[in-house]
């Protein structure tokens, strides 16, 4: 019987290569995959280049990861908070490359890249800095810009509840890019707080159908700083 | 003749008053977040998070907080009744294809022609991030600005061009400041109302750039 449960964070992430691109899910703490990332820097994959929303807090999940040296580049849509200071180091150091996307932008050139879309224009970014040296094109009147796709190695993505045929659900905001990266990735590890019986999961709520997620593992459902959620 | 300027809480509750009931709102973080607080109990308005969330509610009582329910600020929030959850590509879709009536955005400055500036301040020290704000920016039915007239050093927001890195082109239709709104025309602003007690010639005056 095909079973996608990794018996540990360690198998899950033993083929992650140097150079990969790893799209991290999360919005802050929420959704964010701290034991998966715990994982990968255990690996010791360097050269990464991570894409995420943020970029770390304090010095746990990305910003272990940025801390420890294993990130080339960074493609975010806000790096800025109040304890991001070991991106803020690294970047004013010059240590880590930045591209700054705006969310939607970065959601959509996720979704993209999970869909086979080539590339779309989006009025979002047109006659900014962040725009620049971009094809820009009228259409039905208006300025758009065209994005790429941003296509990921691996995908590390913290869900509710699993099964052993990858199909996953979320839980509240938690949900956040889990099901755009799980779609964008060559390789999706889910890290699951429970993984259930093939027919448990109503089909008719599963946010992420299996096709889209390669490993599942389950991980205790700890109260980290990040995600300080009831038990 | 004398006034007073709006506090944050009364220019908020100036925002407030003009969201008609039924309306699709996206609230800003910082200063435009207050305006939760200043919606009647008696007028229902969908509130949008960009993290996920349509039909937010206040903030839970303490000792109630679930990390996993924050706003775009990673503060916690609750979900009213009705709520629902959604991935941040469905989130943007709501943000960027105009099904948001409104959006409320904080401003370093907004230029006559309606363009806003207020992600990044342009110097090369400080960390750029720019979140949702370009995405709500020009992606909303409406976009409004709601911020302080002046900078702490005394310079109007209201300018002929913004001196800041821009977030959207053209894309603000009305300003509420803590002195008075305005409406960004085809031929500039128009002073709407300005508070109690300030002549519409002072406020004017008060401002480098052409009022109509």
């Amino acid at each position: 019987m095909i079973s996608k449960i990794s018996p540990s964070i360690e198998a899950s992430l033993a083929d992650v290569k140097d150079g990969a691109t790893v799209l991290v899910g999360g919005f802050g703490g929420a959704g964010m995959p701290n034991e998966l990332i715990d994982g990968l820097i255990a690996q010791g994959a360097s050269n990464l280049t991570v894409v995420a929303n943020n970029a770390g807090n304090a010095e746990f999940g990305l910003a272990a990861l940025l801390k420890a040296g294993r990130v080339r580049k960074v493609i975010c849509s806000f790096p800025r908070q109040a304890d991001s200071y070991v991106f803020d180091g690294l970047y004013r150091a010059g240590k880590v490359e930045l591209e700054l996307v705006p969310q939607g932008n970065l959601a959509e050139r996720i979704r993209a890249a999970g869909a086979g879309i080539g590339g779309f224009f989006t009025r979002v970014g047109y006659g900014t800095e962040l725009a620049k040296g971009k094809e820009v094109r009228e259409i039905n009147g208006q300025m758009y810009v065209l994005e790429s796709p941003i296509h990921g190695d691996f995908a590390l993505v913290k869900a509710e509840r699993g099964d052993c045929w990858g199909n996953l659900t979320y839980r509240m905001a938690a949900r956040n890019f889990g099901p755009v990266m799980a779609m964008a990735a060559k390789t999706t590890v889910a890290s699951v707080h429970e993984v259930v019986e093939l027919g448990e999961l109503d089909p008719e709520v599963i946010v992420t159908p299996g096709i889209f997620v390669q490993r599942v593992v389950k991980i205790a459902r700890s109260t980290t700083a990040a995600s300080g959620i009831k038990s | 003749m004398s006034y007073a300027k709006l506090s944050r809480e009364q220019l908020a509750a100036r925002v407030a008053q003009d969201i008609p009931e039924g309306a699709y709102v996206n609230l800003g973080i910082g200063l435009p977040t207050l305006v939760a607080n200043h919606l009647s109990p008696t007028k229902e308005v969908f509130l949008q998070s960009e993290n996920g969330l349509l039909g937010m509610g206040p903030a839970p009582a303490k000792g109630s907080e679930d990390f996993d329910l924050i706003n775009a600020g990673k503060q916690p929030v609750t979900l009213l009744p009705g709520g629902s959850y959604f991935h941040s590509a469905d989130s943007f879709a709501m943000m960027r294809a105009g099904h948001l009536d409104i959006a409320v955005l904080g401003a370093f400055q907004v230029a006559a022609n309606g363009d806003l500036a207020n992600w990044h301040t342009g110097n090369p020290d400080d960390i750029p991030a720019v979140g949702g704000a370009m995405d709500l920016a020009v992606g909303a039915k409406q976009t409004w600005v709601m911020m302080e007239l002046f900078t702490k050093e005394g310079a109007c927001k209201l300018v002929e061009q913004c001196s800041y890195p821009i977030t959207g082109v053209g894309c603000v239709s009305r300003v509420y400041t803590d002195h008075g709104v305005f409406d960004v025309t085809r031929d500039g602003f128009q002073l709407i109302e300005a508070v109690d007690g300030l002549s519409r010639e002072t406020l004017t005056s008060m401002i480098g750039v052409l009022i109509r």
